[in-house]
C-alpha cells in the first residue's frame, strides 16, 4: 500500500553525499595531512630543486676567502670548505636522496608484498620457509651487513646502493603483510569466494589485496623511511659514490672536513634537519594511515568533549546535563563579578536524592 | 561467612532509623523499585552525527525480581544497562533522565547520574555487579582466577587475607569450579568455566543487581542449560535481583519474572514472562515470538520479521517500527511512544507503546508490507517458543 | 618452555645464516672485485696477504667445504684472524678493546630510554585525551630525526659553545684506562652526552608506541570489565590495561633492537667515542675485510643475544606464553 511505504530515512539525501566524497580529505587525520603536506613540499624540492639551484653544487670556488663562510646574500646557506654552495648542494641532494629512498621503496615493498601475500595465503611448508628467512633477516642487525656488503662492491654507486638496501628492507613489510593475509584468509567473503571456484590469483587480486591497500600503503612509506635512514648512515660513513650530491654525501663531507670543530653550523645542519623533516613527514603519514585502519588512535577518538571536559575510555559516561550544570570553582567566581549572577537563584546542587 | 553480611540475610531491612547524617533512613518495602531508570536516554556522539542509541526509557528493577531486556542487535538494551551504570565508553553520553538506585544496605537513594567517578567506584560491583557476555574478553590474561577474584574482594570489602580466601573458596564452591583451579589463568579454562568464574567473581561482594549481559551466548546449548541453572540456583539463595539481556527472547520466557522489549532504541513492551509469552501486545513482540520454530505441534512456515532495524540517526517521528510492522497505518506516524497499560492484561503492570494493536488483533486482511506469509489469515497468536 | 627452545633454535638458525653470509660474501665477488681488492694491498707482511687470499677465497686454498668447516672452527675459537691494517694485532683483541664500550654506552642507554618512555606512555594511556596529544607531533619529529644528526646539534650546543660537555671521546686524554677512580668518573662524564643523544631520540618513539596500545589496550573488555568492578583507577590502569599492553611493546622493542644499535653505532662516530662505530668507520675506510666482517658477526651475535634475553623476558611476563606449545 503507498500510504505504509514509508521512508525510514535510511539513505542521505544526495546533496549530503556529495560533500561527503569531498569531505574525505577533510575527514583524514590530522597527522596524515601535516605529513603528506610536508612530504609534498619535499617532493617538490626534489624535482625542480637541481634547477632552482643557484650554483653548480660541485664547484670549488679556488678563491680561498669563500671558503666555509657562514650565510650571506651571495651565499645563502653558506660554503664549504672548498667554497661550494652549501644551498644548491642542498637542493641537488634532496632529489638524490628521495628518489633513491622511493625507489628502493617500491621494490622492497613489491617484493613483500610478493612474499607476504603467498606466504600467508599458501601457508605450508612455503609458509614456514619465507617467514624464517624473513624473521632472520630481520633480527639481524641490517647496519653492519649493509656496511659489508657495501664494502666490497667495486662500486657503491646507486644500483648498487638499492639493490643492498632492497635485500634487507623487504622482510619488515612481508612480515606484516603475511600476518594481515594470514587473517583475511580465515574470512568468509574468502572462503565464500574458493567455494564457488575462484582461483586462487583472483582471489588474491580482487578479495585480498583490496583490504590490504592501507597496510601496503603503511609498508611502503616505513620502508622508504628505512631507505632514508640507512642510505644516509651509510654515506656518513663513506660507503656511496662520494661524487654525487645526496643528503648523507653532504654530512660525510662536513664530517671528514670537521665541519663540527670548525663551528659550521651551516654545513651540516641543513641537510640533517631536512633528513629529520622527510623523517617526520613520512612517520607522520604512517601514524595517520595507521589511524585511519583504528581510529581509536586518533587524538580524541577515544574520547568525547562534554562540557568543556575531555572524557576517556577510564572515565565513567559523561552526563550532559552534569557536565554543563557544575561550572569549576574558578569560573563560578569569577562569574560571581558579573551582573547576571545577582539576579540568578541558587543554583542546583547535584546530589543524593533523598 | 565473613564480617560482612551472610549472602541472603538482605531480605528484611525494612526497618527506620537514623543513619548517621541525620537524614531519615529510607523506609524499604518491597514495592519500591531498587533501580529506577526513568525519561532516560543515550547518544553516540559521532562524527555523522547523535546516534540514539536509547531514547526516553523508563525502567524498574525490584528487590529480588528478574526482568529481561530483550531485542535485537542495535535495539539499545545493552547501552541501556551498562549506560545506567554510566560504563559506556566514549563517544557516548547521557542526554537526559535519571537513575535511582536504592539498595537495601546503603540506606539512601543515590541518583548515579550526578555522582563522582569515585564515589561510583564504590557503588560499582559492591551494589550492581555484571557477568559479561565473552568472559574470554572480559577476563585479564595475564592474572589468574584468584587474583581477579580476590581483586574484588579487596576492593570492597574490609575482611582479612584469611577471610578473603575462604570466601573465594566457598564462591568456587557455590559454581561447581574445583579449587585447584584458581591458580588457572582464563586461556586455561574451558569456556562453561570461564563463565561460571565470572559468575562467582560477581557474587563475591554480594550485589544487590546483578546484569547479565548475554552470559550465554557465547556458548553451546548444553553449557548453556548448566550456566543458566546455576545462575537460578544463586539467584535463590542469594536473592538478588538480575537484569538479563538477550536478543533470544525464548530464554526469557523460562527464566524471567517480567520482560521488557526493545526497539531502535525505546521500549516497546513490558510484561510479565507469562502475558509476554502468551498474549503479547506489541507488534515487535508477536514477531518475535513467531520466530521460533517450536520443538512440538504442527509445522508452519517461519514468519520473522522482514526488513532490517532503522538507522539511529535518522528516526522519523513516530513509531519506528512503521517500517516493518504487519500492522502499520499512516496514523503511526503521529504516535508518541509513550507505554500505556493494555486493559485487557491479565497481568496489571501490563504496557505497550503500540496504541492500535492488542493481544488478539487479527491481522489486517491485506498485509502492510507484502510479506506473503500470512496474507488473508486472521493471525492467533501461536507462539513458537519451546 | 617449548616457546624458550623453539627460539633457541631460531637464534642458532639465524645466527648460523650470519656465519654464512659472512663466509660466502668475499667469495662471490667477481674475479675483477678481488683483483682491485688485492691491489688495494700492495705492502702487505707475506703472511697477511695469504690470510686475505684465503679469506677471498683466492688461489686455491682447499674445496669449499673444507675451508668453509675450518671458518666455522674459527669462529667458535673467537679467532677472527689477523687484522689487515693493523696487523699482526687481531682481529679478536681490537674488538676485545672496542665492545665493552659500546655495550655499556648503547645497553644501557637503551634500556633507560625504554624504560622511561614506557613509563610516559603509559601515563599518557591513563587519562584521556588533553596535554600528550598537543605535544605528539613534536615527539614524533623527534623520533624522525637520526641519531647522528643530534649528535651533531647537541655537541655544537653543550659542548662547543656552552662547555658543559667535553667534546668526544670515551675519557680525558691524559687518563689510563684501569679501574680507578680517575678513569672511571672521566669514562662516565663523557658517555653523558652520547647517552643523552641515545636517550632523547629513543624515549619518543617508546613512548608513541606505547601510548597507542595503551589506547587499544584500554578499549578491550577486560578493562571495562575492571571499571565495572569498581577498582580503583590506578589498579585497573596498572594491572589491567599496562600489564597487558606492556607485551606487544616488548616484543616491538626487541624487534627495533638491530636499528637502535645500528644507529646508536654510527652515533658513536660523531662522539669518537671508542666503541665499536669508530672501529667500523676505520675498517670502511682502510678496507680492512676482515675487521668489517668480524663487527658485522659480534653485532649480531650481540643482538641476536639481547632478543634471547626478551624473549626470557616475555615468557616471565606472559602466561600464554609459557604454555604456548606450537
Amino acid at each position: 500500500m503507498t500510504a505504509l511505504m514509508v521512508d525510514t530515512g535510511t539513505k542521505p539525501p544526495p546533496e549530503r553525499e556529495k560533500r561527503e566524497r569531498f569531505g574525505a580529505w577533510r575527514r583524514l587525520p590530522p597527522k596524515a595531512k601535516v605529513g603528506a603536506l610536508l612530504l609534498g613540499f619535499f617532493i617538490l624540492i626534489a624535482i625542480i630543486g637541481p634547477s632552482l639551484a643557484p650554483y653548480d653544487p660541485s664547484y670549488q670556488n679556488p678563491n680561498p676567502s669563500l671558503s666555509l663562510n657562514s650565510p650571506s646574500a651571495a651565499h645563502l646557506l653558506g660554503t664549504t670548505q672548498n667554497g661550494q654552495d652549501v644551498l644548491s648542494q642542498l637542493l641537488t641532494g634532496v632529489r638524490m636522496t628521495l628518489e633513491l629512498a622511493v625507489i628502493v621503496g617500491l621494490v622492497a615493498t613489491a617484493i613483500a608484498v610478493v612474499v607476504g601475500i603467498s606466504a600467508g595465503f599458501l601457508g605450508g611448508l612455503w609458509d614456514e620457509v619465507l617467514s624464517l628467512l624473513s624473521n632472520v633477516f630481520l633480527v639481524l642487525p641490517a647496519l653492519p651487513l649493509l656496511v659489508v656488503l657495501l664494502g666490497y662492491l667495486p662500486q657503491k654507486g646507486e644500483t648498487a646502493t638499492i639493490l643492498v638496501l632492497a635485500f634487507l628492507g623487504w622482510p619488515w613489510g612481508a612480515r606484516i603483510i603475511r600476518a594481515q593475509t594470514l587473517a583475511l584468509r580465515n574470512r568468509d567473503f574468502v572462503a565464500a569466494s574458493r567455494e564457488t571456484g575462484e582461483a586462487s590469483w583472483h582471489v588474491i587480486v580482487y578479495e585480498i589485496m583490496p583490504n590490504e591497500i592501507s597496510l601496503i600503503a603503511a609498508s611502503f612509506v616505513g620502508t622508504v623511511l628505512y631507505a632514508i635512514g640507512a642510505s644516509v648512515a651509510l654515506a656518513f660513513l663513506g660507503l656511496a659514490d662520494l661524487n654525487s650530491w645526496s643528503l648523507g654525501t653532504m654530512l660525510y663531507w662536513a664530517q671528514s672536513d670537521q665541519a663540527l670543530t670548525l663551528g659550521a653550523w651551516w654545513w651540516f645542519v641543513p641537510p640533517g634537519l631536512v633528513v629529520a623533516l622527510i623523517g617526520t613527514a613520512l612517520v607522520l603519514l604512517n601514524f595517520g594511515i595507521d589511524e585511519l585502519g583504528n581510529p581509536r588512535l586518533r587524538s580524541g577518538s577515544g574520547t568525547i568533549k562534554v562540557g568543556g571536559k575531555w572524557w576517556g575510555q577510564t572515565d565513567p559516561t559523561p552526563v550532559l546535563s552534569q557536565a554543563q550544570r557544575r561550572p569549576s570553582r574558578a569560573g563560578s567566581f569569577l562569574h560571581s563579578f558579573s551582573r547576571e549572577s545577582l539576579t540568578e537563584g541558587p543554583t542546583e546542587v547535584a546530589g543524593p536524592v533523598p | 561467612m565473613t564480617t560482612t553480611a551472610a549472602p541472603g540475610t538482605q531480605a528484611n531491612t525494612s526497618q527506620t532509623s537514623t543513619g548517621q547524617s541525620g537524614a531519615p533512613r529510607w523506609r524499604g518495602g518491597d514495592n519500591e523499585p531498587i533501580l529506577e531508570i526513568s525519561d532516560f536516554s543515550v547518544v553516540y556522539r559521532t562524527g555523522r552525527g547523535d546516534v540514539r542509541a536509547v531514547d526516553h526509557v523508563n525502567l524498574s528493577l525490584h528487590a529480588g525480581e528478574v526482568v529481561g531486556l530483550a531485542g535485537e542487535s542495535g535495539s539499545g538494551k545493552s547501552t541501556l544497562a551498562y549506560g545506567s551504570c554510566r560504563l559506556l565508553r566514549p563517544p557516548a553520553l547521557i542526554t537526559g533522565g535519571r537513575v535511582v538506585y536504592r539498595g537495601r544496605r546503603l540506606g539512601t537513594a543515590v541518583d548515579i547520574l550526578s555522582r563522582r567517578p569515585d564515589e561510583l567506584a564504590s557503588l560499582r560491583w559492591r551494589e550492581i555487579a555484571i557477568v559479561f557476555q565473552s568472559a574470554m574478553n572480559a577476563l585479564n590474561p595475564v592474572l589468574n582466577v584468584r587474583d581477579q577474584i580476590l581483586d574484588v574482594i579487596e576492593a570492597h570489602l574490609q575482611v582479612s587475607k584469611d577471610e578473603a580466601m575462604q570466601r573465594l573458596e566457598s564462591l568456587l564452591d557455590f559454581v561447581s569450579i574445583p579449587r585447584q583451579r584458581m591458580k588457572s589463568y582464563p586461556h586455561e579454562l574451558s569456556g562453561g568455566m570461564r563463565q561460571r568464574v565470572m559468575i562467582a567473581m560477581a557474587m563475591a561482594t554480594d550485589p544487590e543487581i546483578v546484569i547479565m549481559d548475554e552470559p550465554t551466548t557465547a556458548l553451546d546449548v548444553v553449557v548453556q542449560r548448566d550456566i543458566l541453572a546455576q545462575i537460578v540456583e544463586l539467584k535463590e539463595r542469594l536473592s538478588f535481583a538480575v537484569l538479563f539481556i538477550t536478543h533470544d527472547l525464548s530464554l526469557l520466557l523460562e527464566l524471567a519474572d517480567r520482560v521488557a522489549v526493545m526497539y531502535a532504541g525505546k521500549l516497546v513492551e513490558i510484561a510479565s514472562a507469562e502475558e509476554i509469552h502468551h498474549e503479547p501486545a506489541h507488534p515487535y513482540t508477536k514477531g518475535l515470538l513467531n520466530s521460533f520454530p517450536s520443538l512440538r505441534g504442527p509445522r508452519r512456515e517461519l514468519a520473522g520479521i522482514p526488513g532490517t532495524p532503522p538507522d539511529l540517526r535518522n528516526l522519523p517521528p513516530g513509531c519506528p517500527f512503521l517500517p516493518r510492522c504487519m500492522y502499520g497505518t499512516a496514523a503511526c506516524h503521529d504516535i508518541d511512544m509513550s507505554l500505556a497499560k493494555v486493559a485487557t492484561s491479565a497481568d496489571p503492570e501490563h504496557v505497550t507503546a503500540c496504541p492500535f494493536v492488542l493481544p488478539g488483533t487479527p491481522l489486517p486482511l491485506r498485509p502492510a508490507q507484502g510479506n506473503g506469509a500470512d496474507a488473508g489469515a486472521p493471525q492467533t497468536e501461536a507462539t513458537g517458543a519451546q | 618452555m617449548r616457546f624458550i627452545i623453539r627460539r633457541l633454535v631460531f637464534y642458532a638458525v639465524a645466527a648460523w645464516v650470519a656465519l654464512t653470509i659472512n663466509f660466502f660474501i668475499p667469495r662471490l665477488m667477481p674475479g675483477s672485485a678481488v683483483e682491485d681488492i688485492m691491489s688495494k694491498f700492495p705492502n702487505l707482511n707475506p703472511a697477511a696477504y695469504k690470510a686475505l687470499e684465503a679469506m677471498l677465497g683466492v688461489g686455491h686454498p682447499g674445496s669449499l667445504w673444507h675451508q668453509y668447516v675450518n671458518y666455522l672452527n674459527d669462529v667458535l675459537h673467537f679467532n677472527f684472524g689477523t687484522d689487515v691494517t693493523e696487523y699482526p694485532a687481531k682481529v679478536s683483541s681490537l674488538l676485545a678493546q672496542t665492545v665493552p664500550w659500546t655495550v655499556t654506552l648503547v645497553g644501557t642507554a637503551t634500556i633507560i630510554a625504554f624504560v622511561i618512555g614506557t613509563g610516559l606512555g603509559i601515563l599518557a594511556g591513563w587519562r584521556s585525551g588533553g596535554w600528550l596529544d598537543r605535544v605528539l607531533p613534536g615527539l614524533t619529529f623527534l623520533q624522525a630525526i637520526p641519531y647522528f644528526f643530534l649528535a651533531l646539534i647537541l655537541i655544537e650546543v653543550l659542548a662547543l659553545h656552552a662547555k658543559i660537555f667535553p667534546l668526544g671521546q670515551g675519557y680525558a686524554g691524559g687518563d689510563i684506562p684501569g679501574w680507578n677512580w680517575q678513569f672511571i668518573s672521566s669514562a662516565f662524564y663523557h658517555s653523558l652526552l652520547p647517552a643523552f643523544t641515545l636517550i632523547i631520540t629513543n624515549v619518543a618513539g617508546w613512548m608513541l608506541t606505547m601510548r597507542n596500545v595503551m589506547i587499544t589496550t584500554n578499549g578491550e573488555d577486560y578493562v571495562l570489565a575492571a571499571q565495572a568492578k569498581g577498582l580503583p583507577h590506578k589498579r585497573v590502569v596498572l594491572t589491567y590495561a599496562a600489564r597487558n599492553a606492556i607485551l606487544p611493546q616488548l616484543s616491538g622493542f626487541a624487534n627495533a633492537l638491530g636499528f637502535v644499535v645500528s644507529g646508536a653505532i654510527v652515533m658513536e662516530i660523531v662522539f669518537s667515542y671508542p666503541g665499536v662505530g669508530l672501529l667500523l668507520l676505520n675498517a670502511v675506510t682502510s678496507n680492512d675485510y676482515p675487521l668489517m666482517q668480524a663487527i658485522f658477526l659480534v653485532i649480531s651475535f650481540a643482538v641476536l643475544f639481547a632478543n634471547l634475553i626478551v624473549d626470557l623476558v616475555y615468557v616471565f611476563i606472559d602466561p600464554r606464553a609459557r604454555a604456548r606449545s606450537a
